[in-house]
């Protein structure tokens, strides 16, 4: 996988992780590209789509796009699956996960990416594993820094905005 | 005061986190750039402070605003601070910005190296993960070689969390620093039968990532592979074995053959969809890279295109594209196999998606045939007009061109039909692809001289109706056939019928709206057409209408000479010039119309666009040398800027090429024919490539059929390409019906001689006659030009650095570089230092040792496994045959059904059989720097005179090889068989070109007459070797040996049909003991089932009958027995020459016992 990006309906972008170092300024504009393209699709068409040299493989979740860029051998069945899973994942970490959870806690999101797929290939297949590795890298954050829970409001509940 | 400044100033910062930010911009939608540019101020004032957890808050504000669009580049250094925070919570955010925002170009990263490697070996797992995830974001050249060793050690760390990371981001490593892949190669190999599985299918996961890119170099893992994909339940570690197989089969076409099997159990079991895809996919590419020719595969075909049909009737998009995609890949090889397909294809044009539209159309190309070319066509068309977009209408446009054009008209049957066609596409507005009809309404008019008549006079339509086409000119891009029409008109002008409008036509005043390109072609084509008619008239003694005719265009050049395109207004008076004097010699009375005529004669030939470049450098010439020497350095140092006229002068005289008297010439250039001709790869010059074009056949052949005085030459208006369609129907169905009362009459004659041929009915491909004598002109190209159509490589391929063979020990030398503390006590005592360094480097050759010892065991355990295979493969073998029995007289599915189960146990079995690598069937052939063959021959049971030899050519030098020719010098009793129409002498080309290093096989079959004897063919290998230098002729001889071995097909055989073949009595009977033999008796029998075909019926201690049968049914049973040190060998065979024969050959293989 070469990146993957989330972005909402209105095309703004929520979430990009890019497994090959570029540029910024190429991050843009290929970002804006594909979010056009992909923006401009009907509801009732395939997921997948020829863009540039590369594949690309997106669902839509409510209302975020969850996009992968795939190379041209790749199974694009099994990025879908990807897709789903890391869609599961989420939904397991905050429970029925909504946009804001990924707005507000982006963070969040990359880490569980991050457990789930490096450097664009799967790292663990088993759903469990992942959550569980999340949980206790979680568990070290809490317990390492009480005193900044005493300043800091990081961790008081968010209300809903 | 101040420190309530600070005070303040830290609680108002506080105010802000992430969350705090993020509502603060989703508040701020009108003003948000402002608003996030105090952000950023505020930020960099938090960065300012010495207190880490205000700078991670402001790093982790940053990644947010970074995913916004904005530079954050600027706080790289405060990432890394943030990165080296001993806290987790912080160190994490740290790594989280760094991989979202370095890469190769940011300059601190080089100071991320040692912060990296403390984390790496940091004691909290959590800590070293998110070291090796983020740095797997941004790993550098330079840090992949610092680290490469301390992530090699993680490899083998004691937690699989740590090991399954370290093991994917060794791939980045790779990629970044390919000189680590070598030396972490052996540990990576480990790791695929790491008992952890997701460090397992991590190593997989690179392993395959980087055989796909280098296959080569990991065909020794296919072994260990193909045990993974039989024993692996996890689809998506399976899907990348699948994936690596299909990369790694076009290099083993060996392999091909087993992953058969296996793959269509897969289809047929699996239930998820991404796999059943994979493994369809696979197939097809393992079929496509076996040679043709192997019969039992179409089934594997016909199973890829069954499924693949239930992905496109599926109701899911997605799955219908995927469906589409592979059919087309399918396509390519096995055109017959999907047209039966054709009406779901054409219903997928139908579909609301366009990219499954888009799909279908690419499948379309394939599936058009002389008969049906009309029938899709026209459905194209009723699409373009219903198309809504012009992207899709433009993309229908190009594939009906494709469709048409592809390999050369092949499938048009009528270009009268074709060119009406083009015309109806110049009613499409809007469309970008003008010019494309424009090159094939040029490339048929000029190619295809018979319909050259209907051509003009449609094309002179066109230019009538310019003001239709062209009616919103500049940015209409189906103005551009105008281009063509003009031309056209202008070059064939003598078809045109009403010349005298269709110039009036082109002098219109609207004419000078188009784009000045066409307007030139106008100009330039209108005097071809005057030309003519001024001809015309003059011929026909109408000196007036003559006259006229140059007044007419006297009056409307000018309109063009005011041009504002350069082009057009040079063209227009420099003609109106030239007309100006015809008329004055009109004038005079002069005939003028030969001499105009004259400036356009001559024929244009079609060339071939890569002719240039085709057109071999002459033998002796040296582009690269100098003509001249050229001036040294130190001459022009001397040279003093004096007089520069001087000078100047002097070095032009220096310069001159010495003169050469003619004599010297004379001499020069018979030594150079002497020499051309003593050069055999000098290729002498041929007759003229347009000798050649008559030659070449079809063309005549094809029957001239007067064209249909039914359809009007001339049509009013704009032609309708249907009333083709229907008109071809009428007359493909005259044609049947005079063939069917031609082959009644033949009938008659023949009648109670023998039986015709059933297919009188079913009209085939070839009986379509084309509707006229169609003579497409080939485009010209050079003499002597090499056919060469490969396309270079990619010298940019990041990958390409990795293909490093894996398999050669590694030396002493390849180590990954270990970075160690210069302190000032190491270099007082040098020898310690000596001494770590060789212990480490023994290390890993004690790894070896180990390794290669594991290996042998494996081995071992095959084999065993091989014998335990072996006997549950007779057992398998006798229950089928029960199972066959019962089955027998069921219905004609299940009987199917058996004879599958039937192929896949023999393939099970040779399988099963396969020996280890030195127990190869295949022997040396020959072999020469360039090239290495070897070979294996195998009887043919459909045929009792034939068998196969399957020679596999291996590429050992640098250089590409191509058009490879074998051939053979039959024997009376052996034949090579040879396509039909060739002669004895010819060779069979061999159907593949090789790149460096690549083998690949090819099959030829040999029929043979009687085959008890062993033959020797003599024959030759011809190929050309291409490499940077040029390209030269190369001849490898060889002696293919036909054993009497390879006359026999492994048969297997019960005890009591055998001991009733021994009863018969109709056996003679040979014998041979062979001694000094030390190898186990099970060895020998496998040696001898593997090497001459035989198969064991019973077996008692050191006793074993064994029994095979020859291509025409010769029964031949053996005795081995095995003694202290020698082996006898009875043999009873129906033909005692075959059986003293086979005895020799079995001897001398036992001998090497």
């Amino acid at each position: 996988m070469r990146f993957m990006l989330l972005f909402s309906r209105q095309g703004k972008l929520r979430l990009q992780k890019w497994y090959l170092a570029t540029a910024d300024r190429d991050k843009k504009k290929m970002v804006r590209e594909l979010m056009q393209v992909v923006l401009a699709r009907k509801p009732k068409m395939c997921s997948f789509l020829e863009w540039r040299d590369l594949k690309v493989v997106y669902k839509r979740y409510a209302s975020l796009y969850f996009c992968c860029a795939i190379e041209g051998q790749d199974n694009e069945l099994i990025t879908l699956e990807l897709i789903h899973r890391y869609v599961e994942l989420l939904d397991k970490y905050f429970g029925s996960v909504c946009e804001l959870d990924i707005i507000f806690n982006f963070e969040k999101a990359y880490f569980i990416l991050d457990e789930f797929v490096m450097g664009g290939e799967i790292q663990d297949t088993s759903k469990k594993s992942v959550l569980k590795a999340i949980e206790q890298a979680d568990l070290l954050q809490e317990v390492r820094h009480p005193q900044t829970h005493l300043w800091s409001p990081q961790n008081t509940p968010m209300e809903t905005p | 005061m101040a420190l309530k400044m600070v005070k303040g100033s830290i609680d108002r910062m506080f105010d802000k986190n992430l969350q705090d930010l993020v509502r603060g911009i989703r508040n701020h939608k009108e003003d948000e750039a402002k608003y996030i540019s105090q952000c950023i101020d505020e930020i960099k004032q938090e960065l300012k402070q010495d207190n880490i957890a205000v700078k991670a808050n402001a790093v982790c504000k940053l990644t947010y605003l970074q995913m916004l669009g904005y530079d954050i580049s600027w706080a790289a250094f405060n990432i890394i601070e943030v990165m080296s925070a001993s806290k987790f919570t912080f160190k994490r955010i740290g790594y989280l910005a760094a991989s979202q925002c370095f890469h190769e170009g940011t300059d601190v990263i080089m100071l991320t190296t040692n912060q990296i490697r403390k984390d790496l070996s940091s004691p909290n797992q959590y800590d070293t993960g998110v070291a090796l995830t983020g740095l797997s974001c941004f790993v550098t050249p330079d840090l992949a070689r610092d680290l490469a060793n301390d992530i090699m050690t993680l490899m083998s760390h004691t937690k699989p969390y740590i090991r399954k990371k370290a093991v994917l981001i060794m791939y980045k490593v790779f990629l970044k620093y390919p000189e680590s892949l070598r030396p972490a190669f052996p540990r990576l190999k480990e790791k695929l039968e790491d008992p952890d599985p997701g460090v397992q299918s991590a190593a997989v996961n690179v392993i395959c990532e980087l055989a796909r890119r280098n296959p080569k170099n990991y065909l020794s893992l296919a072994p260990l592979f193909f045990k993974l994909m039989t024993s692996s339940t996890n689809n998506w570690v399976l899907i990348k074995i699948i994936k690596l197989f299909g990369a790694l089969t076009p290099l083993e076409p060996r392999l091909g053959k087993k992953l058969i099997e296996p793959l269509t159990n897969l289809i047929h079991s699996t239930s998820a969809m991404s796999l059943l895809y994979e493994c369809v996919n696979t197939v097809i590419a393992v079929l496509i890279s076996l040679s043709s020719g192997m019969p039992n595969h179409s089934a594997s075909i016909q199973l890829c295109v069954q499924k693949l049909r239930i992905l496109i009737e599926d109701s899911d998009q997605n799955l219908k594209y995927l469906g589409l995609l592979a059919m087309s890949k399918i396509l390519k090889t096995h055109p017959k196999s999907v047209q039966s397909h054709k009406d779901l294809i054409l219903q997928c044009l139908d579909d609301k998606d366009e990219s499954i539209r888009l799909r279908a159309l690419d499948l379309l190309y394939g599936m058009v045939s002389k008969k049906n070319l009309m029938e899709i066509v026209k459905k194209l068309m009723i699409h373009v007009d219903k198309a809504e977009g012009t992207t899709y209408r433009d993309e229908l446009l190009t594939k009906i061109i494709d469709i048409c054009s592809q390999s050369n008209y092949q499938y048009i049957t009528n270009f009268e039909w074709y060119i009406s066609i083009l015309v109806e596409l110049t009613r499409l507005e809007g469309t970008r692809h003008g010019h494309l009809i424009a090159a094939q309404m040029l490339d048929v008019a000029i190619r295809v001289k018979a319909i050259r008549k209907f051509a003009v006079s449609q094309m002179a339509m066109l230019l009538d109706n310019a003001h239709l086409i062209a009616s919103n000119t500049q940015r209409n891009g189906i103005c551009e056939v105008l281009y063509a029409a003009a031309w056209i008109c202008g070059e064939f002008s003598e078809h045109l019928e009403e010349a005298n409008q269709t110039l009036e036509a082109m002098l219109r005043p609207k004419v000078t709206t188009l784009p000045g390109h066409i307007q030139a072609v106008y100009v330039q084509n209108m005097v071809k057409l005057y030309a003519s008619i001024l001809q015309q008239k003059e011929q026909a003694g109408e000196k007036e209408a003559a006259q006229e005719i140059t007044q007419l265009m006297i009056e409307k050049l000018p309109q063009f000479v005011q041009s504002a395109d350069l082009e057009v207004q040079e063209r227009a008076s420099c003609i109106l010039q030239l007309i100006k004097y015809i008329q004055k010699l009109q004038v005079k009375e002069v005939p003028v119309a030969e001499e105009v005529i004259a400036l356009f004669a001559g024929e244009l030939n079609p060339v071939a666009p890569k002719a240039q470049k085709k057109v071999p450098v002459p033998e002796g010439l040296d582009l690269d040398a100098w003509i001249n020497e050229p001036p040294s350095d130190s001459e022009s140092e001397d040279e003093k800027p004096k007089t520069i006229f001087h000078d100047e002068e002097q070095r032009h005289s220096r310069h001159r090429q010495p003169e050469i008297d003619e004599e010297e010439l004379a001499r020069r250039r018979e030594a150079r024919k002497q020499e051309q001709a003593n050069n055999p790869f000098y290729i002498k010059s041929s007759p003229s490539p347009q000798k050649r074009y008559q030659d070449t056949p079809g063309v005549e052949h094809i029957p001239v059929v007067q064209i249909d005085l039914s359809v009007p030459l001339k049509v009013p208006g704009m032609p309708m390409s249907d009333q083709y369609v229907k008109l071809e129907e009428e007359r493909r169905h005259k044609q049947k019906l005079e063939k069917d009362k031609k082959k009644k009459k033949q009938k008659k004659e023949k009648r109670g001689k023998h039986h015709r041929h059933n297919s009188l009915h079913t009209e085939s491909e070839e009986d379509i006659a084309p509707a006229h004598h169609v003579d497409i002109i080939t485009e010209e190209m050079p003499e002597n030009a090499l056919p060469s159509d490969e396309d270079d490589k990619d010298p940019n391929d990041p990958y390409k650095a990795l293909d490093i063979d894996l398999d050669k020990p590694l030396a002493d030398s390849e180590k990954l570089p270990v970075q160690r503390h210069r302190n000032v006590e190491t270099l007082k005592s040098p020898d310690s230092e000596a001494l770590l360094v060789e212990k480490k480097s023994k290390k890993p050759k004690k790894k070896e040792k180990k390794h290669k010892e594991k290996e042998r065991e494996k081995g071992k355990k095959k084999e065993k496994e091989k014998k335990k295979s072996s006997k549950h493969k007779k057992k398998k073998h006798k229950k089928e045959k029960e199972e066959k029995s019962k089955d027998k007289k069921k219905s004609k599915k299940k009987s199917h059904h058996s004879e599958e189960e039937t192929t896949e146990s023999v393939q099970n079995g040779t399988l099963d059989d396969e020996p280890l690598p030195p127990m190869s069937s295949y022997r040396l052939l020959a072999e020469n720097p360039y090239i290495k063959m070897t070979y294996d021959i195998q009887g043919n049971l459909q045929n009792d005179s034939q068998v196969t030899v399957s020679v596999i050519f291996e590429n050992k030098s640098t250089s590409f090889l191509k058009s490879m020719e074998l051939n053979v010098l039959d024997s009376l009793n052996t034949k090579m068989l040879r396509p039909e129409g060739s002669s004895v002498h010819d060779g069979i080309p061999v159907p593949f070109q090789l790149p460096p290093g690549i083998s690949n096989e090819a099959q030829f079959v040999f029929t043979l007459q009687s085959i008890v004897m062993a033959q020797k063919l003599k024959g030759t290998l011809s190929f050309i070797v291409k490499n940077d230098e040029g390209s030269t002729h190369e001849k490898l001889d060889f002696k293919l040996h036909f054993s009497c071995a390879s006359y026999l097909i492994t048969t297997p055989c019960y005890s009591d049909a055998f001991a009733k073949l021994l009863e018969s009595g109709d056996l003679h009977m040979n014998s041979i003991k062979v001694d000094g033999i030390s190898i186990s008796f099970q060895h020998l029998l496998a040696k001898i089932c593997f090497h001459h075909h035989f198969s064991v019926v019973e077996r008692v201690d050191s006793c074993a009958s064994m029994y095979s049968r020859s291509i025409q049914g010769h029964h031949v049973c053996l005795l081995v027995k095995k003694g202290e040190n020698s082996v006898s060998v009875d043999g009873k065979c129906s033909d005692s020459t075959l059986l003293s024969n086979l005895l020799d050959e079995m001897k001398e293989t036992l001998s090497k016992c």
